[in-house]
């Protein structure tokens, strides 16, 4: 951990004492931000993030793939001229079902994780502003959606009510808000005795603009760590899904079904029906998870090193 | 410590009644009467009301909840229509079955994770301790069903020396000796799980090695072997006990893929069987079952903590 040091320029209100400039105080947020780029592994994911971003929404406009016609002339192909990445047992073009799939896997995750955080803050705020029995109440629910095996309601409700990027995202959301509920309430708690809140109180401010204005946003730390694994969850819990055969279906396409239309078909060798797609998944995910844990480290002041 | 444990007790059974709630409510909402899956297609509504009303469907929601407890609590899971049988049967025959796959998995982690977490902390930041973090970190953002696709392509097409179908004996005792279809079932749900364990494992044993009383028993001129053997171990794997209760609902999920994939006639793959068929019984009781397993696994791990870190004295 030490060895980074030498990369940080030393901040100018430390030297202050000894007879140096006196600078401005940097804010909180920049020096996190400064940790955060500071992070090799972090840079890595963001970089690992964009591009898949890059390939999944611009790249269908650049590479014009058939993903709609069957052609079974041209069925499981392996990679060659016309098919970067070969084509799958229906004739479509693996590369081109690649980038769709993943706009679906990205727009659940990151859809999903903005219905978690959101309704995640919300209850974990009411709870701990409201205290006593409002506060338990919220806890034991969150306890009830926390024991509830996640993914067997989801796939119950999968195929009773069909799998859109939309339905997905409701499901994934509304079961994954408990954490950050837990989380902020947590934040709550502390944020709330402190003296600005007194004096925010004291200036005749209801329960939601205490809230709104001075709870969330001093809780906006925990709540912009947790989005990353939020997302990365999502994206995992969608690949579960489609591998189960309960989620996108043509004309869509997701990652898990993709994967698991490939195994059936491993024994004949299709590997580019396989790894490609898979590699896709565990980079997303690795790529998020990389940039939660170094934002972890970058918000949180006591290890953050100096 | 009666307190806390009666008090802690006492928040479960709440939350056990709010989950067989919301679930039953969830389920009946979705399915409320299975009166036109046993009739058939051409069963006319008058039929459909008269058969709802035998068996207690016309009732209102909040006494067939009632009554569904009041059978669960005696030991009748309700009855699966699609299979023609009850969803006891159904689960007694595939019990043991998951409990193989599922606690062998569970084991085969802890002792895994265990001394990798200590060996990764001891030398951490070694050539070692990275390649480990670095495997760790691949795992743990993997699907349990592609590494169980890699594991097949590897040990059982490439080089053809397991099966890529779990044993389909329905006598425990022949799957359990039937490793050479089993392995990689086991390994699958084992390497996902140790993944997870010993990044905590290692975290954990580094936050014990900063400690006083570590200091303390090297300065008292300890031999490191026993700085580590009598001091750290067992404070460092005192996390451990909490994370094996909370990771139940994974285990559960990883158990529903894997034996999907490799076709193990456990309970995951009933639960699997049944979403397309659409029985609801079974659904219903599995995630009911599935839920009390895991507030359950939680308060006994609460206790175990308790017991094992004389520390934690809650009044």
């Amino acid at each position: 951990m030490a060895t980074g040091q030498a990369s940080l320029p030393p901040l100018d209100v430390t030297r202050a004492p000894e007879g140096g400039e006196i600078g401005p105080i940097q804010s909180g947020w920049r020096l996190a931000l400064r940790e955060f780029m500071s992070n090799r592994l972090a840079v890595t994911g963001v970089a690992i993030l964009l591009f898949f971003l890059v390939f999944c929404f611009l790249g269908p406009y650049i590479y014009h793939a058939n993903l709609l016609q069957t052609d079974l002339i041209n069925a499981h192909d392996p990679p060659g001229a016309g098919h970067p990445l070969g084509t799958d047992t229906q004739g479509f073009d693996v590369l081109g079902e690649l980038m769709k799939g993943g706009q679906a896997a990205l727009e659940v995750g990151f859809f999903a994780a903005f219905i978690a955080i959101t309704v995640g803050s919300l209850v974990g705020a009411v709870a701990g502003l409201a205290g006593g029995l409002v506060d338990s109440a919220l806890m034991r629910i969150t306890d009830v959606f926390l024991a509830v095996p996640f993914l067997f309601v989801v796939l119950i409700l999968a195929i009773r009510y069909g799998a859109s990027v939309l339905s997905l995202s409701l499901v994934f959301g509304l079961f994954a808000w408990q954490v950050p509920a837990r989380l902020v309430r947590a934040e709550v708690l502390t944020i709330r005795e402190r003296d600005f809140v007194l004096a925010a109180r004291t200036a005749g401010s209801g329960s939601w603009r205490l809230i709104g204005r001075h709870l969330l946003p001093n809780a906006f730390g925990v709540v912009v760590v947790n989005v990353t694994f939020q997302v990365a969850d999502a994206i995992l819990a969608i690949a579960y899904v489609g591998f189960l055969g309960f989620g996108l279906h043509y004309p869509n396409v997701d990652w898990g079904d993709m994967l698991s239309n490939g195994t059936t078909y491993i024994t004949d060798g299709y590997w580019w029906l396989i790894y490609p797609v898979g590699i896709c998944i565990v980079l997303t995910v690795m790529a998020l998870n990389f940039i939660g844990d170094a934002l972890r480290d970058s918000m949180d002041v006591r290890l953050r090193r100096r | 410590m009666t307190a806390y444990l009666l008090r802690r007790v006492g928040t479960s059974i709440i939350v056990l009644i709010g989950i067989s709630i919301f679930v039953f409510l969830l389920l009946h909402a979705i399915y409320p009467s299975p009166a036109r899956d046993v009739l058939g297609l051409k069963a006319n509504n008058a039929q459909i009301a008269a058969w709802n009303q035998q068996h207690g469907f016309d009732r209102p929601v909040i006494e067939q909840y009632l009554t569904y407890m009041n059978q669960l609590l005696h030991g009748n899971l309700g009855y699966s229509y699609a299979d023609n049988q009850t969803v006891g049967s159904l689960f007694a025959e595939r019990l043991a079955r998951s409990i193989y796959l599922s606690g062998m998995s569970l084991l085969l982690a802890i002792l895994i994770a265990l001394p990798l977490g200590i060996y990764q902390a001891v030398k951490r930041n070694s050539l070692g301790d990275n390649v480990l973090t670095s495997a760790a970190f691949i795992l743990y953002s993997m699907p349990s069903f592609f590494l169980g696709i890699i594991l097949i392509q590897i040990f059982a097409i490439s080089f053809p020396i397991l099966n890529f179908e779990a044993s389909q004996s329905t006598n425990i005792w022949v799957v359990v000796g039937d490793w050479h279809s089993m392995l990689l079932p086991i390994l699958t749900l084992t390497l996902i799980t140790v993944a997870a364990f010993s990044r905590y494992m290692r975290s954990s044993s580094i936050d014990v090695l900063a400690q006083d009383y570590i200091k303390v028993a090297r300065a008292k001129g300890l031999p490191e072997r026993l700085v580590l053997t009598r001091h750290m171990v067992r404070n460092a794997s005192l996390p451990m006990i909490t994370l094996v209760g909370l990771f139940l609902p994974a285990l559960l999920a990883g158990n529903l893929i894997v034996e999907s994939l490799f076709n193990y006639q456990g309970l995951g793959l009933l639960f699997y069987d049944s979403l397309g068929k659409a029985d609801y019984p079974v659904l219903l009781a599995y995630t009911l079952i599935g839920a009390f397993f895991v507030v359950l696994g939680n308060l006994v791990a609460d206790f175990a903590l308790t017991i094992a870190d004389p520390r934690i004295r809650l009044a």
